[in-house]
């Protein structure tokens, strides 16, 4: 029972630790699925924690704070969907850019307005996203296992969590059940394709990189007003990239995206955990042997040594018109 | 047709457009101080007095520049492969264990004139393997060299951890740092040579490295433009069609390219740990790989080009820290920000003001030009 | 209903200088099959772009069931009734079929009964066409002939009722193009109009119901095709062009030096590119290969060149054999005397950004001539450069200058200097003179000559008839990846026409 226990904390704090890494991983599905790289996710997930912890702060309002996340970040997708669609720029220095940007800005405009040494101010719970208490969770509580199970993993998570959970399944049914995701998947692969057949590839390019956009809010809004009680400086901590990782791990696909973002949370939490504590068999295993092992295994998978991440065909290429 | 934008005379294109692309980008990071309540004039001025106010400020200038010279080289060198190596941070970060290994080995034995060139090598040699694995896996298994360098940035981040909280560190110590290295593993610094010019330095990290810096921008000059390997290199990453019809090798041009291009940033370690600290420490590159990348990109990729961008940045990096103290709303960040704006307006958006320059060029041509230009459509 | 389906009234098109589109009248009647043949670089695929909104006309009108339409984008081709199967499919490779088909034709947000209305109509347009193909199955499966089906699908499923077809049988089978040309003869009986763009004679013979003519830009003449012949067209093709002039004495052959046997290479897709090919080239002569664009000539050069691998056959070089299929090196077949002018100067055979005294060693930077140990000797190749460009009068007369400011005409010579000054035993040249302005013409041809005059081999490949004609003292015709004929040099247009358009050998037939 206790192992069990034990078991259910750590994914417990497995889901805790991949919500961000899932927002941003769909966030860049959308955009890279319609063939534009965003290696930005860190600087859209970053910029959109600042403004959610600031606005949050400012008027005491979780939803003040993720609407003020999305309006940031989805002006930064903006930016770089104006350098690589309008302009053809270089996705990969774009998106560099921007990490800068919303890496330096975060500090310099926190310190200026807040004075807390780049944090924003810590917030209460009416401000923040709070725990939500499914139905019966406490009832059913003491029944061992299931009722546990409930009560401890499923229940008590804040809205944004459910929220991104919710959006794996958004996301396929649009992928695969809309016009609109037919549309992006296909300028992905073949930009000529969609453009012979009389649909605007930078229109829908732009859809989709603002999409990326919005939900990145997301993704900071929960590290800021969920996981944390306000903005603390360089706070996703090269959460995007990993969010990245995971998008390829998951070739470019939702539900797999959704394992993905487990497994390296879960490598996470394990490795908070175990803290030092030896492993059967193995003996004990540094903590950032786990921290690494999600690029590392990334890097093995983009190798083609398991399995192989075909990235969507026309990816990273700006769509000319010649003929 | 094939070519999307018409000619402009050669000091448009390497002098006009990166100007007008770099004033844009200041005058955003203006706004900027502009937004935090702060007069952007008064900023700028601070700045370039903190920057070069004084013989200890330029020394401080120049130690970070020293840095700058290293990783812009680097990810420059990778740029003529045609190769966009995102792994600076990284492979500096790991080439400072090369440093480290050979000093701690060496230093009370061998004098700083012996230790240093062993240094040079481990930094270099560590730098360069570190960078071959994803070049391989480029050249071999087709692995995108982007997401590979950036995973290796934070397997090296992760490696560095583990051997200083760990075998790195004395056994008496609780700071996950080396020990202290003996004279032998300390570079001497070169505050003589500011003073030689009437500065007065008292003391500043400024260490030999940044003749090593130059030297090495020299170095990339004659491989790049001088060497028949540098050829290959400017072949393949100008156009893969011709290098393949020249006969060279795309393998080994990719992995040399990567090696040449990772022993630069390992090189990088040199200054801080061996010129500064004396030691090796956690996160001793502190986003100089990646400010490379700014710096190659403002540079054009050329030596000469670079050295001036680096000391720039290095410019904006010791201004950037005296501005902290007169005006309390911005701290040394603001050169992220003009990082940033810098890798945006000079490298993604480089061709945005293209088609106006373009257009004023060709209207002011065809004025000039105007009469012959009737006379051939008759004929 | 009018009886005209398109009506094309003095369309011009113009690219800076080139003039594309000459004046173009055209009237197309409803419900036949319409050929238009040329020449590449005639104009055909502007015109076809104009029609499907790719371009618009400079001037001229285009008139659909006697109205006047604007096409500006793809969108108004499709709602004027206009489909296109383009030469490169514009297929998404990793959808189905059914996807690839609605595709921008959706009709509503959602895809469920988009995706059922399309099954509905891909069932129905099988049973009246026979264009049978798996909706679920994914295109990059399928072979190619089935995905232009589903090219063809996609425009019926549009509504089109006139058909585009540009080059359809390029990468098809014969069995393929048969069926090809069955199911647009039942499109036709069921009153679609289709327009078929091809440089193959014989198909035009056996499907079309007239045909149309361009050459240089401009519509030459339209023919019933009943009433025209092959011989006719491939004249009105190729025109009467004013016989290039070339000095060239009697030569004796000499010893083989390039010798090509059972060469077969396919292309990335797995389609045959060249087919079994076989010939000699002996010292002192040079041999053309004629042959319309996309016939396999530009993969065979590569393949001697070494730069692309072939799938079985043997390639000697003065006796020796280079190694095709496995490691051949261009770098070894330059140091043993053979010599590459490639096609596409912009891209392969020069690097653009370059100055001109770089591009002048391309190649050869291995030479010791040009090196000091592991360093470039700067000084002897630009002494290099400079002697060139004024033996071979490159202008303007800088060799720092970058290689883009310099005209194609001495852009060409630049590789010409620097591929012929190395004297080698063998020159491959394609297309020597594309681009290339007429007095930098005459002066490539009287270079190529020299060599011959030298005693070298020269396999020259051209798409220029006139080119091939005027320089070859051997023509070998390429139809398909096969060599399909071989004349002396004393060959006629007609003849060469014939053979290059795919007609069966007039020997054989006699």
């Amino acid at each position: 029972m206790e192992s069990f226990n034990t078991l259910i904390v750590v994914l417990d704090s497995t889901v805790r630790l991949s919500i961000p890494l899932l927002l941003a991983c769909l966030a860049g599905l959308y955009s890279e699925r319609a063939g534009v790289f965003d290696i930005g996710l860190e600087g859209k997930m970053l910029a959109g924690a600042f403004a959610a912890g600031a606005a949050a702060a400012v008027y005491g309002s979780a939803w003040a704070g993720l609407g003020a996340a999305i309006l940031v970040s989805g002006f930064l997708a903006l930016v770089h969907g104006f350098a690589s669609i309008t302009h053809r720029g270089n996705q990969i220095v774009s998106g560099v850019a921007i990490n800068f940007i919303a890496a330096g800005s975060t500090i310099i405009l926190g310190q200026a307005w807040f004075s807390q040494g780049g944090r924003t101010p810590s917030l209460d719970a009416e401000s923040r996203f709070g725990a939500i208490t499914l139905p019966f969770a406490e009832a059913v509580q003491d029944i061992p296992v299931i009722g546990y199970t409930y009560y401890e993993l499923i229940s008590g998570h804040s809205a944004l969590t459910y929220f991104a959970f919710a959006m794996v399944f958004v996301t396929w049914w649009v992928l695969f059940r809309t016009r609109f995701g037919l549309r992006m998947r296909a300028v992905g692969e073949n930009p000529a394709a969609v453009d012979t057949a009389g649909i605007s590839v930078p229109w829908l390019r732009y859809r989709a990189v603002l999409i990326t956009g919005v939900l990145c809010g997301f993704a900071g809004s929960y590290l800021a007003l969920a996981q944390n009680a306000g903005f603390v400086k360089d706070m996703t901590a090269g959460k995007g990239y990993i969010a990245l990782a995971a998008l390829i791990f998951a070739k470019w696909r939702p539900v797999p995206a959704m394992f993905a973002c487990l497994l390296f949370g879960f490598l996470d939490a394990l490795a908070i955990r175990l803290q030092g504590t030896p492993l059967p068999v193995v003996g004990r295993v540094p903590a950032q042997l786990f921290q690494a092992l999600p690029y590392i295994l990334t890097v093995i998978l983009l190798a083609g040594f398991i399995g192989k991440a075909i990235p969507p065909r026309a990816g990273g290429i700006p769509y000319v018109k010649e003929r | 047709m094939s070519t999307p934008y018409a000619k402009l005379p050669a000091w448009a294109d390497y002098g006009l457009i990166p100007f007008f692309n770099l004033v844009v980008a200041f005058v955003v990071a203006g706004l900027v101080v502009l937004l935090v309540g702060e007069n952007p004039f008064r900023a700028a001025a601070i700045m370039v007095e903190g920057a070069f106010g004084s013989g200890r400020n330029i020394a401080y200038t120049l130690f970070y520049s020293t840095s700058f010279i290293f990783t812009g080289l680097a990810v420059a060198v990778a740029f003529h492969g045609g190769l966009f190596n995102i792994g600076g941070e990284g492979q500096a970060y790991i080439g400072g264990l090369g440093v480290a290994l050979v000093c701690l080995s060496f230093d009370s034995i061998l004098p700083w004139w012996l230790t240093f060139p062993l240094a040079v090598l481990g930094a270099a040699g560590i730098g360069a393997a570190w960078a071959f694995i994803p070049a391989y896996l480029q050249a071999r298994r087709g692995s995108h060299i982007v997401i590979t360098t950036i995973m290796f940035n934070f397997i090296a981040a992760s490696l560095m951890v583990y051997l200083l909280v760990g075998a790195l560190k004395p056994l008496s110590s609780m700071a996950p740092q080396t020990r202290t290295f003996a004279p032998g593993g300390q570079l001497p610094k070169l505050n003589w040579l500011i003073e030689l010019f009437g500065g007065t330095v008292r003391s500043s990290p400024f260490n030999l490295s940044f003749l090593l810096a130059l030297f090495c921008a020299f170095l990339v000059w004659l491989l790049i433009w001088r060497t028949r390997l540098g050829y290959e290199i400017r072949t393949q990453g100008f156009s893969a069609k011709a290098a393949r019809y020249a006969g060279i090798g795309e393998t080994r041009i990719v992995l040399v390219t990567m090696m040449v291009s990772g022993a630069l940033a390992g090189m990088m370690a040199l200054n801080p740990v061996m010129g500064d600290q004396g030691r090796l420490q956690l996160d001793f590159v502190a986003g100089a790989g990646f400010v490379g990348i700014a710096v190659a990109l403002m540079g054009r990729s050329h030596p000469a080009g670079i050295v001036p961008a680096a000391i720039l940045f290095g410019m904006l990096y010791q201004g950037g820290a005296e501005l902290a103290f007169e005006m309390p709303n911005i701290s040394r960040d603001m050169i992220v920000i003009i990082q940033g704006l810098v890798i945006l307006f000079a490298g993604a958006l480089e061709n945005m003001f293209r088609p106006s320059i373009q257009t004023l060029f060709a209207s002011l041509g065809a004025q000039s030009s105007g009469v012959s230009a009737s006379s051939s459509e008759r004929a | 209903m009018a009886e005209t389906a398109i009506e094309l009234v003095g369309i011009n098109k113009s690219f800076g200088a080139v003039h594309a589109n000459r004046d173009i009248h055209l009237e197309i009647p409803r419900g036949t099959i319409h050929g238009i043949v040329g020449e590449n670089g005639a104009g055909k695929s502007t015109l076809m772009s104009i029609l499907y909104g790719f371009y618009q006309a400079d001037s001229g009108e285009i008139r659909v069931d006697g109205k006047p339409v604007t096409i500006a984008t793809p969108n108004d081709a499709i709602a004027t009734g206009i489909g296109m199967v383009h030469q490169h499919f514009m297929l998404v490779q990793n959808f189905t079929v059914v996807e690839n088909v609605i595709l921008g034709a959706e009709g509503e947000a959602l895809l469920n009964s988009s995706i059922a209305n399309a099954r509905s109509e891909l069932a129905r347009l099988e049973r009246e066409y026979g264009l049978e193909v798996a909706p679920d199955a994914i295109v990059e499966e399928l072979p190619v002939g089935l995905q232009q089906r589903v090219e063809i699908l996609k425009a019926l499923y549009r509504g089109a009722e006139i058909l585009i077809l540009d080059e359809p049988t390029g990468v098809l089978t014969p069995a393929e193009a048969d069926h090809l040309f069955r199911i647009l003869s039942q499109l036709k009986a069921e009153g679609k109009t289709i327009v078929l763009i091809t440089h193959k004679l014989r198909e035009i013979m056996a499907i079309t119901d007239n045909v149309s003519v361009m050459r240089q830009g401009q519509m030459v003449a339209t023919r019933k095709t009943a009433d025209t012949s092959v011989e006719e067209l491939a004249e009105l093709m190729v025109g009467r062009h004013v016989l290039l002039r070339v000095e060239k004495g009697e030569k004796e052959r000499g010893e083989v030096k390039l010798s090509v046997k059972n060469l077969t290479v396919k292309d990335s897709r797995g389609v045959t590119m060249v087919s079994d090919v076989s010939f000699d080239v002996r010292a002192g002569e040079i041999v053309g290969i004629a042959g319309v664009a996309g016939n396999g000539q530009s993969e065979l050069l590569e393949t001697i060149a070494g730069i692309r691998k072939a799938q079985s056959g043997t390639v000697h070089l003065d006796g020796a054999p280079i190694d095709v299929t496995g490691a051949a090196d261009p770098a070894e077949l330059r140091a043993r005397g053979l010599a590459h002018v490639p096609e596409d100067r912009h891209h392969v055979g020069l690097v653009l950004s370059f100055e001109e005294y770089e591009n002048s060693i391309l190649g050869y930077h291995d030479d010791p001539a040009y090196l000091k140990g592991p360093f470039l000797d700067i000084e002897a190749i630009r002494a290099d450069a400079r002697a060139k460009i004024a033996s071979y009068d490159i202008r303007p007369a800088n060799e720092r200058l970058k290689t883009a400011n310099f005209s194609g005409g001495n852009q060409q010579k630049i590789v010409l200097a620097r591929e012929i000054e190395k004297d080698p035993g063998v020159l491959i040249v394609g297309q020597p003179t594309r681009g290339v302005d007429v007095g930098a013409i005459e002066f490539i041809h009287k270079r190529l000559i020299a060599m011959r005059d030298a005693g070298k081999a020269v396999l020259l490949i051209s798409v220029e008839l006139d080119e091939i004609r005027a320089l070859s003292d051997r023509i070998l015709v390429i139809f398909d990846g096969r060599i399909v004929g071989e004349r002396d040099a004393g060959a006629t247009e007609g003849e060469l026409g014939l053979l290059m358009a795919g007609v069966e050998n007039q020997e054989a037939a006699e």
